[in-house]
């Protein structure tokens, strides 16, 4: 029988599959759907202090092999996801849940943070330094070193859960800023969110996503995300989670090997509210065709010397 | 909702842009008219929500317009061929809500779900009427499986080349509960006449299940989904 499971900062998982913030809400349409109990974890709407409604429509659209989203952190503020979405998330899911947090200040972080810190269904905070649809906030923590520790030391200050700093593919050197956020107490880096991009509708000669820009995910990013987790293991010693266009239990096993300890899985859930649960699936054959008995064994294997 | 294969029956045009696709398989997930599916199409990542027109045991019928890559791909697939889909998604119209003579108020490829639900409002013993608006006379599709009904059936078209000159508001009664379906600016047209009813949105989506807030617009009641807690809202519920 291979072993899927992995531990992560200190909680273990019995498989590394993690659905990604913004593509499973906060569970309930997929609890619908299958047992959401048989992920390693899920990783829950990006969560902001204050309630958020988030950017005009039309929001979405097709890429070559991905997509394009504009959502802008639209959510119903911190208070209400503990009051209201993580008893609703008790009753379908009976693991550690991720809490996925965003901001527009350190100190939102970090109040965002701490009113998480005492949910006990929260087993880590992904603090999100990378989201490019929104102004003022998001990204611009994620793209700066010195930004990226602050964020980091100001979150750290307020929790004991383990602190996994979510990195942003938009800058020229990734691995600069997770070595800033390790020697800032980040416990681990989760990566990527989306890449930056753009379509234009030609028949109305303009933009087609009402921000103008959206985030590209998808198979598209794939070899991006894997380098970038590959950079990032060869600079920092904490656990990594690797994401972006992770599609296939293959494309899990090229993550670990680049590095990542757990893996998100985003767009595909919502080209195939099933492909986590395939993917699980998937993962025993996958791993006996390559000869792995124990997934997390082959985390940076790919890596000699 | 539940992942059905379908089998393509027939896939015919109705105008120059607007094609008839039937296909056989499981529809024990579309439960209400309104709902739309979700398909996957080859070589996009995105799958392309279609309202159902019609449906029985057997199968169900979309009618849709050629607008774009996905559904220029629908419209060149033949008899045979097979399509993954995502059935019975949305909320779609509510029966119970709907008085005893309510206006199915139609524009363009917002005709179709109508089909559907003045199926129903029949055999529930409800005597509806449609207006159907098009721009001009190629254009005009399911006028006659609207008559066939026997229900009252009004055309209008824009340029007047056949039925009423106008838009669909020119043909209303007033003080209507309506069921509509179209196009943005007809449905705030309507609106602004009608006495209350159910209209019908539409949106470019992410995943057509609720997951991804893609799609979600203000309305009177704070956002909702357009995929999840539409495509049909109601009247009272829309915020302009």
């Amino acid at each position: 029988m291979p072993d899927l499971s992995v531990n992560l900062l200190g909680i273990e998982l019995s498989n590394p599959i993690i659905p990604a913030s913004g593509t499973f809400g906060y569970g309930r349409e997929f609890a619908e759907l299958y047992d959401i109990d048989i992920l390693g974890t899920f990783s829950f709407k990006g969560t902001t202090l204050h309630p958020r409604l988030g950017n005009p429509l039309p929001r979405i659209a097709e890429a070559p092999s991905g997509m394009l989203n504009a959502v802008g952190l639209q959510n119903p503020g911190v208070d209400k996801v503990i009051t209201e979405e993580l008893p609703n998330l008790a009753k379908i899911f009976h693991k550690p849940v991720m809490a996925n947090v965003s901001g527009f200040s350190i100190e939102e972080y970090a109040e965002t943070c701490r009113r998480l810190d005492g949910c006990d269904q929260v087993g880590w905070l992904e603090v999100n330094i990378s989201c490019p649809n929104v102004h003022h906030g998001g990204m611009s923590f994620g793209t700066d070193p010195m930004q990226a520790a602050a964020v980091t030391k100001a979150v750290k200050a307020v929790t004991t859960k383990p602190v996994i700093m979510k990195l942003s593919p938009n800058v020229t050197d990734i691995a600069a800023i997770a070595r800033a956020c390790e020697e800032a107490g980040a416990d681990g880096i989760s990566l990527i969110n989306t890449l930056m991009g753009m379509r234009i509708d030609p028949r109305r000669r303009a933009p087609i996503i009402a921000n103008t820009t959206g985030g590209l995910s998808g198979p598209a990013i794939f070899p991006v995300a894997l380098r970038m987790v590959w950079q990032v293991y060869e600079a920092v010693s904490i656990p990594i989670v690797g994401m972006g266009g992770v599609s296939s239990a293959e494309d899990v096993i090229e993550m670990m090997l680049a590095g990542a300890t757990a893996v998100e899985v985003g767009a595909a859930n919502l080209a195939d509210p099933w492909a986590c649960p395939k993917i699980i699936e998937a993962l025993p054959a996958a791993m006996e065709k390559y000869g792995i008995d124990r997934l997390k064994d082959i985390i940076g294997g790919a890596h000699h010397g | 909702m539940k992942q059905v294969t379908y089998t393509i029956h027939t896939n015919n045009p109705l105008t120059q842009d607007v094609y008839r696709m039937v296909l056989e398989g499981d529809t024990s997930a579309i439960t209400a008219p309104g709902q739309f599916v979700n398909l996957t199409l080859d070589g996009l990542y995105l799958r392309r929500p279609i309202s159902v027109c019609d449906w029985d045991a057997d199968g169900l019928t979309l009618i849709y317009k050629v607008v774009g890559q996905g559904t220029d791909q629908l419209s060149q697939m033949r008899p045979g061929e097979t399509l993954d889909a995502l059935a019975g998604l949305g909320n779609g119209y509510d029966l119970a809500a709907c008085p005893n003579d309510p206006v199915l108020v139609g524009g363009g490829v917002g005709v179709p779900p109508l089909y559907g639900l003045a199926k129903w409002l029949i055999r529930a013993g409800k005597s509806p009427s449609a207006i159907l608006g098009f721009n001009r006379a190629e254009e005009i599709f399911f006028d006659m499986e609207f008559a066939a009904l026997g229900i009252p059936v009004t055309v209008t078209t824009v340029d007047g080349t056949a039925g009423l000159r106008g838009f669909v508001t020119d043909a209303m009664p007033e003080d209507a509960y309506v069921c509509v379906c179209g196009p943005e600016p007809m449905l705030k047209a309507v609106h602004k006449l009608a006495s209350g009813g159910q209209f019908s949105f539409e949106a470019r989506m992410g995943c057509g299940f609720g997951a991804c807030m893609g799609c979600t617009m203000p309305t009177v009641d704070g956002y909702k989904r357009v995929c999840k807690d539409g495509p049909v809202l109601g009247y009272g519920e829309i915020k302009w």
